[in-house]
């Protein structure tokens, strides 16, 4: 009987992120081709109550964690709970999200745990019982496949927004086991923690993305992007030339130094196509370019190219999308 | 204050990358190499750190010789010294490896603060600095968008999805850098900062030269290796819509598109 797969989670703010309903999906999909049993792990504080919750997505067992000092993320003492735990589980695989917080827990447990981690993943495999992951390296223009050398333990940490989430059977139960663990003093402490609060959409998590780059010309003109993002439900991101122009936080920046991104639809508004942008934004599902210039690289990329100067597609654009919306609603 | 600055060497963002033909690492004889982006950003902060309170920084590296092109840009925009670990067993193992290497020179320079880039823009795995933090048992601050210290402590601005988190750590302790171009605005080398790095100390170092023990590195030792690169999906040809049409033409066209055939609106 093969051991169980076990997948970290991520609680914020009372509530599961749902990256972590990803890996759990991810866990339940690969634990069915090893013909093993999965387990979860959930630590934070005031946790307890929503463990229960991963039974939808096919957790059999969850292990929790519930702790005031576990309130906010901080690597040395999480690292230190999520040890403690996965060796009492002792797993075959374990899975986390690949999210800001989860790359640093599981590089850090790797080190502690002395197995591998493959970092940022976009697919997983079970081929005959051996474990296989696939991870964009050198920008996306490359995948790497990695293999666990005998008696290790594949660690796998997968991008957020690429795994599919099974269908919730909210009938489903896990059995929740409530474990101790002793929290470490830490040298490292939270000082503060600013949500946006203003209900932006974030950037890793949009289902559509309007970007805007050189080509809006300045700062003010993003309200054109902000007023289509409103009506679709989108979040507005930005290029390297765009941030470096100050129009727009560093914190919309998508590409190779800035977020790498996955939504369903992503808008590229005046951006010319670069190598480091398309780095954050190549795996889109659906990609539309809108460039004066027909020759930019971007149409290369996109599903939809429209030629045309941003000012006027933009505003006409946005009409068609208002009117689309008021006869279907 | 002491600060050691990890650096690697990467291939510069607009190389175009070839699988080579055993289908597992790529081709780099005709590749332009940099110093990878976020160790110039994590190089850069540490410069300002001895600009405000004095000591020393050096570069900590492992890589063959093409790296010291690297670390002599380094030392042309202001490191003081480095030392650079060339074996080829390392090449053969995996990233737990090279930083356990590394983590004996570390030791070595006695640093109160350890600067790194969050993630290399080659294999892009972002582990090599919680790696360095848990072997020498020191706290760390991943992803720095910010970063100040008085000399005793540290303290960063981080960005998480949706938000921002300030972190604080008493010395010593490690540091992982985020953020981009437009937040570190990482110097260029002066050109007397060029004649003087030739003459600065550059230390080359096999795995034996540290005294370390051989059969804990290299491939047998290695816990993950990669078995196989594949060149990304090829993405179907795009359509432009349609040029004669005019721009409300195109517009209702697009949300057309985007509701019927992709159906994501
Ligand atoms: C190490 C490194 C890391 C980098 N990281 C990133 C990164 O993370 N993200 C990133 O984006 N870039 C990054 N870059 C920068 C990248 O190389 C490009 O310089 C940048 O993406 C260009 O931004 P842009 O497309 O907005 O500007 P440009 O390349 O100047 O393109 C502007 C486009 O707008 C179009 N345009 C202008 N006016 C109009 C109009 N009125 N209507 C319609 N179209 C119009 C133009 O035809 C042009 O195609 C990085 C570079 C390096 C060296």
């Amino acid at each position: 009987m093969p051991k169980c797969v076990c997948v970290i989670t991520e609680f914020r703010e009372g509530k599961f992120r749902r990256v972590s309903f990803e890996v759990a999906s991810e866990g339940r999909r690969i634990a069915d081709a090893l013909g093993a049993h999965l387990c979860a792990i959930v630590i934070g504080s005031g946790v307890t109550e929503k463990a229960s919750e991963l039974g939808a997505y096919g957790v059999e067992t969850v292990y929790v964690t519930d702790d005031p000092a576990l309130e906010h993320y901080l690597t040395e003492t999480y690292v230190t709970v999520t040890a403690a735990i996965i060796k009492a589980c002792d797993p075959a695989v374990v899975i986390l999200p690949a999210s800001v917080n989860g790359k640093d827990l599981g590089a850090r447990l790797a080190a502690r745990l002395e197995v591998g981690l493959a970092q940022d993943c976009v697919e997983v495999i079970c081929d005959k019982g051996i474990i296989k992951a696939k991870w964009p390296i050198f920008a996306g223009k490359c995948f790497a496949w990695s293999e666990w050398t005998e008696g290790t333990i594949p660690f796998i940490s997968c991008r957020p927004n690429v795994m599919d989430c099974l269908m919730p059977d909210e009938t489903k139960k896990p059995s929740v086991e409530v474990i101790k663990v002793p929290i470490p003093e830490a040298r490292s402490r939270v000082q503060r923690v600013d949500l946006d609060t203003a209900g932006k959409i974030e950037l890793t998590e949009a289902n559509i993305i309007i970007s805007g780059g050189r080509g809006m010309k300045d700062a003010s003109n993003y309200a054109m992007l902000e007023e289509l993002a409103a009506l679709l439900g989108a979040a507005v991101g930005a290029s390297r030339a765009a941030v470096d122009s100050g129009w727009r936080p560093h914190s919309d920046q998508v590409g190779q130094t800035g977020k790498v991104v996955n939504p369903n639809l992503y808008i590229a508004v005046g951006i010319s196509g670069a190598i480091q942008h398309l780095a954050g934004m190549g795996s889109s599902k659906f990609i539309v370019a809108v460039n004066k210039d027909s020759d930019a690289p971007i149409f290369s990329k996109a599903d939809y190219g429209v030629v045309a100067d941003l000012f006027q597609f933009i505003p006409a654009f946005t009409e068609e999308v208002r009117k689309y919306k008021t006869t279907c609603s | 204050m002491n600060i050691v600055v990890m650096l690697k060497q990467t291939p510069d963002t607009e190389s175009v990358i070839r699988i080579a033909s055993n289908g597992k690492s790529i081709v780099a004889d005709d590749l332009k190499w940099i110093i990878n982006p976020y160790d110039e950003f994590a190089l850069e902060a540490a410069l300002r750190l001895k600009e405000k309170h004095g000591g020393k920084v050096s570069i900590v590296s492992y890589g063959p010789q093409r790296v010291v092109e690297a670390i002599r840009t380094a030392l042309a925009m202001g490191a003081d010294d480095a030392v650079l670990i060339d074996d080829p067993v390392l090449a053969e193992g995996d990233l737990l490896g090279a930083v356990k290497a590394m983590s004996g020179v570390v030791k070595e320079l006695n640093p109160d603060i350890i600067c790194s880039g969050a993630r290399a823009v080659d294999y892009d795995q972002a582990q090599r600095g919680a790696m360095m933090a848990e072997f020498l048992g020191w706290p760390h601050l991943a992803l720095a968008v910010s970063l100040e210290s008085d000399g005793t402590k540290v303290t960063i601005k981080r960005p998480i999805e949706g938000g921002n988190v300030t972190l604080e750590a008493s010395l010593p302790a490690l540091v992982t850098f985020g953020g981009s171009h437009s937040i570190w605005n990482p110097r260029y080398a002066s050109l007397p900062g060029i004649m003087k790095a030739k003459k600065k100390p550059l230390a080359m170092k096999s795995l034996a030269d540290l005294g370390l023990n051989l059969a804990e590195f290299g491939g047998s030792s290695a816990k993950i290796l990669i078995t196989a690169l594949e060149p990304p999906p090829q993405r179907p040809a795009g359509r432009i819509l349609n040029g004669d049409l005019e721009l409300e033409g195109k517009a209702s066209e697009l949300v057309r598109a985007l509701h019927e055939e992709a159906r994501v609106i």
